[in-house]
């Protein structure tokens, strides 16, 4: 009996014990690390406030918002706001446009950062290397606004460069921003002519990172530097262009919008009104604002996107072993 | 890599090297000439009569040399208070952001912050998902930032981004040893802060105050949506109604009365205005370019 009586405390003594262990350890450690907390806690605030109070109030994407009774007290509604965008007419191109552009962009402005990193990885005049660079670099800095400025007067149809090359080869002058068909084309490859530069610094950070010894024993074994480039250089980036082409693709909803926006006119309309500039539209410039469709159209896009990105990050793991995370 | 490169230097190049060499040279040759051209011609025609770029003689060269479009631009109040209004929310947003980095990265950096890992995905989390334009609108409009300076500052605070290279650096450059030594000394964790930690991270700040300044004053989408008022305006806003609506107020060409000469006043007024816009980022740009590829290489390294 009194063997019992004991055992019960004594068997229960050392997971307590080490209950409390790690409780006073938890402690102490909070105790010790306390101004590290207030450190943090002004950027937690800001967090807080600006990045997860819009997604609580996000719920009204599921109500009638109006105005006068606010988030909480307006009415739900369900999901009858996103049924209002499926059936809407605009349904459909504003998605096609989203991913006819997202994936244009993607594959015209992949491979060239690559190509460009391993060209310049060859150069072996520091002169002429530093200023490709820099050059190349250059654009990345300028605007949006001035970018699409210079576009604007670039292609302009009577003034700009390429009207009067036209011109003297003889040819009609092209007409790039009035033409609905062209939209897409300026759009991205002005894209690529802006960020190929900055996108190749990240490839030759990891090309300088390769193992001198690969190339030279593959000199000794008689490679020339294409066939070096090959079997060397472009494995050796492979896991690092996985990983941006993940990234890259699960934000294929997202588009470069705000660009996309200074290029908007009323004869792109058509194939350049994709679902960012929709949202706004909607949302915030239409005499009648709707914030809840907008908003819903809005969270729509972040739930795919975020499902996609989870998705496409568990698809590269699986088929190359790299990952985001 | 310098040493890889001599060494292979001394063996001779085949044929098939030295013709791939200089095949190599001459695609970069043209990549940058075709990088180049859009702004060689925007600069020519900024320095030309207002005559000759309405007429479209303006190609990669200068043509009647003039500085009209430039004093057009000094003649323009309202580039001038958008010029004063971007650096200002230049300097002060960079110095928001840069704190609020710091300040949230160093505790994330460290090990023995207990809940370390939620606090981080708290924050990575914002970087994949986001309750988006119109929400984040309304909790802006009701803090009553709409149309004051502050909607211009406090939005941006930190870039997720910009936070994990912060927190890169800090775990590769601070090792845990200094800050057990500095705490073994008596010193708490704000002594260690300001003294060891923030005098070591000086090469972050100036990545982190770079990357935050340029997209500050390039940015305008913000300003679009919270500013009313004319005169809060950003620099990009104003070169939005320039450069894009092409609405030039008619004020600042009054003194023409020739038609084509106002015309070719109003054109030639956007590629001084491109000039003027971009060059504060790009005289300093190359001078900080290192620090940019820096910036990128250490967030390239996980």
């Amino acid at each position: 009996m009194a063997e019992k009586l004991n055992k019960g405390p004594l068997t229960r003594h050392v997971p307590l014990g080490f209950g409390l262990l790690q409780l006073s350890t938890i402690g102490f450690r909070l105790r010790r690390t306390w101004q590290l907390y207030v450190l943090l806690l002004l950027p937690l605030i800001w967090l807080l406030i600006f990045r997860y109070a819009p997604m609580y109030g996000a719920q009204i994407a599921f109500k009638k918002y109006s105005p006068a009774l606010g988030i909480e007290g307006s009415p739900w509604v369900g999901f009858d706001n996103f049924t209002r965008f499926f059936e809407s007419p605009k349904f459909q191109p504003v998605i096609v446009n989203t991913l006819v552009l997202s994936f244009y962009a993607i594959i015209a402005g992949f491979p060239i950062p690559i190509l460009l990193a391993l060209s310049l990885n060859q150069v072996r005049w520091r002169f002429f290397k530093n200023a490709v660079q820099m050059i190349t670099y250059a654009p990345h800095f300028i605007s949006t606004v001035v970018i699409v400025g210079i576009l604007f007067q670039f292609l302009h149809p009577r003034i700009g460069f390429t009207a009067i090359l036209a011109n003297a080869m003889g040819l009609p002058p092209p007409n790039w921003m009035g033409n609905p068909d062209a939209f897409r084309h300026v759009f991205v490859w002005s894209g690529v002519w802006q960020e190929m530069g900055f996108a190749s610094i990240i490839y030759l950070a990891v090309l300088s990172t390769i193992d001198p010894a690969l190339h030279e024993a593959a000199v000794v074994d008689g490679a020339n530097r294409l066939q070096r480039i090959r079997h060397i250089d472009l494995p050796g980036l492979m896991p690092t262009a996985m990983v941006l082409l993940v990234l890259s693709t699960g934000r294929v909803l997202e588009v470069a919008f705000e660009k996309v926006y200074l290029m908007q006119n009323s004869l792109n309309i058509g194939v350049s009104e994709v679902i960012n500039t929709y949202v706004y539209r909607v949302g915030l410039l239409s005499p009648v604002l709707d914030f809840s469709y907008s908003t819903a159209i809005g969270l729509l896009k972040g739930v795919v996107g975020l499902i996609l990105i989870i998705a496409v990050n568990h698809a590269a793991k699986r088929l190359t072993n790299n990952s985001v995370w | 890599m310098d040493s890889y490169e001599s060494n292979l230097n001394k063996v001779r190049e085949s044929g098939v090297d030295r013709l791939f060499s200089f095949a190599n040279y001459l695609i970069l040759l043209v990549v940058t000439i075709i990088i180049l051209l859009p702004l060689i011609y925007i600069v020519s025609a900024s320095f030309s009569s207002p005559q000759a770029v309405i007429s479209g003689k303006v190609t990669l060269w200068p043509v009647d040399f003039s500085l009209e479009g430039y004093r057009a631009i000094f003649e323009h109040q309202r580039i001038w208070v958008g010029f004063g209004n971007s650096l200002f929310y230049t300097v002060f947003g960079t110095l928001f952001n840069v704190v609020m980095t710091i300040i949230a990265a160093y505790p994330l950096s460290r090990d023995d912050l207990i809940g370390r890992r939620f606090f981080t995905l708290l924050f990575v989390f914002t970087m994949l998902f986001s309750g988006g334009l119109i929400p984040t609108y309304m909790v802006v409009r009701d803090l009553g930032l709409l149309n004051t300076r502050w909607a211009m500052i406090l939005p941006s605070g930190i870039a997720i981004f910009n936070l994990l290279i912060t927190i890169t650096f800090f775990r590769t450059t601070i090792p845990p040893e200094l800050i057990e030594a500095a705490h073994i000394d008596g010193a708490d964790d704000f002594r260690t802060f300001f003294r060891i930690v923030l005098p070591l991270s000086r090469p972050i700040i100036a990545v982190l105050a770079l990357f935050y300044a340029v997209s500050h004053w390039n940015s305008y989408f913000s300003a679009l949506i919270y500013l009313k008022d004319q005169n809060l305006f950003p620099l990009q806003l104003i070169l939005r109604e320039i450069l894009i609506m092409n609405s030039v107020s008619a004020s600042m060409l009054v003194d023409i009365e020739d038609l084509v000469a106002r015309e070719g006043l109003r054109e030639l007024l956007k590629y001084s205005l491109i000039i003027v816009a971009s060059l504060p980022v790009l005289i300093i740009y190359p001078f900080v370019q290192r620090h940019f590829v820096k910036g990128m290489m250490i967030g390239s390294v996980k």
